[in-house]
């Protein structure tokens, strides 16, 4: 075709900024998985005897389940005998009480990746949870959020000095046996964050985890469990890179949150994974479980992803709105550049009667990159005048691409009311020109483009990620026009 | 300012324009008239560098540079300004955000400092207000559900905020009611300046009775067939482009 085209392909093909390996001693287990793999690591983090139960009914079930097909991703078979189910830095061993005694290195990495773990360093109202391979090596502002009565800690923390709340919530959203990857996940999950808010307490700041994979060979499994007790409210961030690589890894988390009475969750995520190279050899495979429930009456979620890494993402971040009155909301970006894959979208399971849903899904496709809108929205029979709104839009850049949408709808509510709007979309060539010949080079204009595309999502994000996830999409598509 | 010599373009193998000559100083304003298909529009996109044309013999000069060595936004930065028939819209991009993106991009390209957001805001608001736009179209989606007078209108705000010397305007009287073709011509004439040299591309003769050309030229199957003062756009009008043909063939 003409010379856009060429264009949008030199575009592509932008180096990963956030790609380099920390040299750090690790220990590591071998490869392999059965249960002797998953008791060491229960009693290498001295779990109580309940959570090494869970974790050998998770994998007991797993054994017997069938790896998911009904995707519109494509990889070759994974072999969970050859991935090492647990890496951690050695100076991690000791369990460092502060950040004095954590290694220079990992706070260097964290620094490189613009998220310093000095307390005076970050901006004051967010803190921070640094997941790094399998483990936590900090989290910031500990003290502060306990004084507001905030429990904000690594999961492995939470199982040690808050027992009892694990026992309750863990797996009440996300059981041991949802699905393949969920199961396996409950079987070897390593570390991942906890909060709990108290009734009526708004966090006085926001809460963000970033998760960093960096020794090869290994997969992360982490978990996070958010609960919100009545009245209260939390803005939670999440953050993830990893090394360029030529071999995928597998990423495969699990995210419960729990909303009660009068209580919201805003849940935001950039998710910036590997996305392999330019021919899609290596790059993270993300294959993540998240669920909200509002278990209560006017509880509210919204969910929030911009995801342009990753070689594939497969995940659905979704609402159970048992509570009436109660309201689930997702927002999302999803961009495929290269040979990226994204099957990804929501599910919003109305139960409760008044409970609304706002689906906005945008998508973009460049390269040879597929994306796969997929959503459910259900009804069910006591869901009296349940509503939901869904609007999902597409944007192609290039030929070689591809966008997919597969809404399913069941009701089982007459009152229930549900809309869905979709479109297509590609940047014309009418666009571009019109921008260049006003004096806006290519690349800005593809870049104000697909930000002008996205804005209904930014503008959902806090203000410091929206900045940052404008500057991603920027990066992700640069070169794309010459 | 603008020379273009035995201009030749073609479009998938077909000969569009066939041997254009013409030469526009500093200041003048010269009218483009002629049929549909006679090449009006071809001609606005190729000297604004609009892909998908081959030009096949020929050359335009604008202030002595070749044109054709120059990409589409360095010809916006030395102050070529085309005015859309048909103005692009962009959802999700904010007009004002637009028109500080493309200003900058040509104060960069011409040594200067970016403008001070708030100087910018007076002075499109000023703008506006000569337009008669309400200032909250800075806030809607460029062209986004604009209707066609409003686009028009927001095409001649473009051209007075990034203030080009040279202006290609391609059909802007189209779509225009009487009283907006008035509000946008009055704009047009603002901008006319011994600096500033207009192409007013058009069907109709009206968009002449409120900005008087100082050539009018009639083109036809590619090619300028009839050049004259004001006088011949009123000919024109009473005898229709047959008349040309006419002429042409005898």
């Amino acid at each position: 075709m003409s010379a856009s085209n060429e264009n949008l392909k030199d575009m592509i093909g932008q180096e990963y900024k956030d790609g380099f390996v920390t040299d750090i001693e690790s220990e590591s287990f071998p490869p392999g998985l059965n249960e002797d793999v998953i008791r060491a690591l229960s009693a290498k983090k001295n779990e109580p005897e309940f959570l090494l139960k869970w974790r050998l009914e998770a994998y007991r079930h797993w054994l017997t389940m069938d790896h998911p097909e009904w995707s519109f991703v494509k990889f070759p078979k994974i072999d969970f005998q050859e991935i090492s189910y647990y890496s951690a830095p050695k100076s991690m061993e000791d369990g460092p009480k502060s950040l004095d005694e954590v290694d220079p290195e990992l706070i260097s990495t964290y620094n490189k990746l613009g998220i310093p773990l000095e307390e005076q360093m970050r901006l004051a109202g967010v803190a921070v949870d640094a997941v790094f391979d399998s483990v936590s090596v900090a989290t910031t502002f500990k003290d502060k959020l306990y004084e507001a009565g905030v429990i904000f800690c690594s999961f492995s923390e939470a199982v040690k000095e808050h027992p009892e709340l694990i026992k309750q919530y863990l797996g009440t959203v996300v059981s041991q046996y949802d699905n393949f990857y969920a199961a396996l996940n409950a079987a070897v999950f390593s570390d991942g964050s906890f909060v709990y808010i108290p009734k009526g307490v708004r966090c006085p700041m926001e809460l963000s985890t970033y998760f960093r994979i960096n020794a090869a060979n290994t997969g992360q499994f982490e978990r996070t469990l958010i609960i919100a007790d009545e009245g209260s409210h939390v803005s939670y961030l999440e953050g993830c890179t990893a090394p360029m690589r030529d071999e995928n890894q597998l990423h495969a988390a699990v995210v419960e949150l729990v909303i009660m009475k009068d209580a919201e969750i805003k849940y935001s995520t950039v998710q910036n994974w590997y996305p392999g190279d330019e021919n899609g050899v290596g790059g993270i495979y993300n294959f993540v479980t998240k669920r909200a429930e509002c278990r209560e009456e006017n509880a509210k979620v919204s969910w929030t992803q911009v995801e342009t890494g990753s070689a594939i993402t497969w995940k659905y971040p979704s609402v159970v709105l048992k509570g009436d009155n109660s309201v689930g909301e997702f927002y999302s970006v999803a961009l495929t550049n290269n040979y990226q894959q994204a099957d990804t979208g929501t599910k919003m399971i109305h139960h409760g009667k008044n409970t609304s849903s706002t689906i906005i899904s945008k998508g973009i496709s460049a390269g040879h990159g597929q994306n796969t809108y997929r959503g459910l929205v259900k009804m069910g029979r006591k869901a009296e005048n349940a509503r939901n709104y869904t609007q999902c839009d597409s944007l192609l850049m290039g030929d070689q691409c591809g966008a997919h949408t597969f809404p399913y709808i069941e009701t089982k509510n007459p009152s229930a009311t549900i809309e869905h709007e979709a479109s297509t979309s590609k940047i014309s060539e009418d666009q571009l020109f019109y921008c260049m010949q006003r004096g806006i080079s290519a690349e800005d204009a593809v870049s104000m483009i697909v930000n002008g595309f996205c804005k209904e999502v930014f503008k959902e994000l806090p203000m410091e990620f929206a900045v940052e996830a404008q500057a991603l999409l920027g990066i992700s598509l640069e070169g794309s026009v010459g | 300012m603008l020379k273009i010599e035995n201009l030749h373009v073609s479009v998938e193998g077909k000969e569009i324009l066939t041997g254009i000559d013409l030469e526009i100083n500093k200041g003048e304003v010269h009218a483009i008239m002629g049929p549909n298909g006679s090449g009006k529009s071809t001609l606005s996109y190729i000297l604004a560098g609009r892909e998908g044309y081959e030009i096949t013999q020929g050359r335009v000069l604008f202030n002595g540079k070749d044109l054709f060595e120059m990409s589409v936004e360095k010809r916006a930065w030395a102050g070529v300004f085309l005015a859309f028939q048909y103005p692009v819209e962009v959802p999700g991009v904010s007009n004002i955000y637009f028109l500080k993106a493309a200003l900058n991009g040509i104060r960069k390209f011409n040594g200067l400092s970016e403008l001070d957001a708030m100087d910018f805001i007076s002075s499109v608001k000023g703008k506006m207000k000569e337009l008669d736009m309400d200032e909250k179209f800075l806030y809607r989606a460029v062209n986004e559900g604009f209707s066609g007078g409003e686009k028009k209108r927001n095409e001649v705000l473009q051209m007075s905020v990034l203030e080009p010397t040279l202006c290609v305007l391609d059909e802007t009287d189209s779509g225009l009611d009487i009283d907006a073709l008035q509000v946008v011509a009055e704009g047009i004439n603002r901008l006319r300046s011994p600096e500033r040299s207009f192409v007013l591309i058009t069907h109709y003769q009206r968009l002449l009775d409120y900005i008087k050309p100082d050539f009018v030229h009639v083109l036809a199957h590619g090619k300028v067939v009839k050049s004259g003062g004001p006088e011949l756009a009123l000919e024109l009008e009473e005898q229709g482009y047959a008349w040309v043909e006419d002429k042409l063939a005898s």
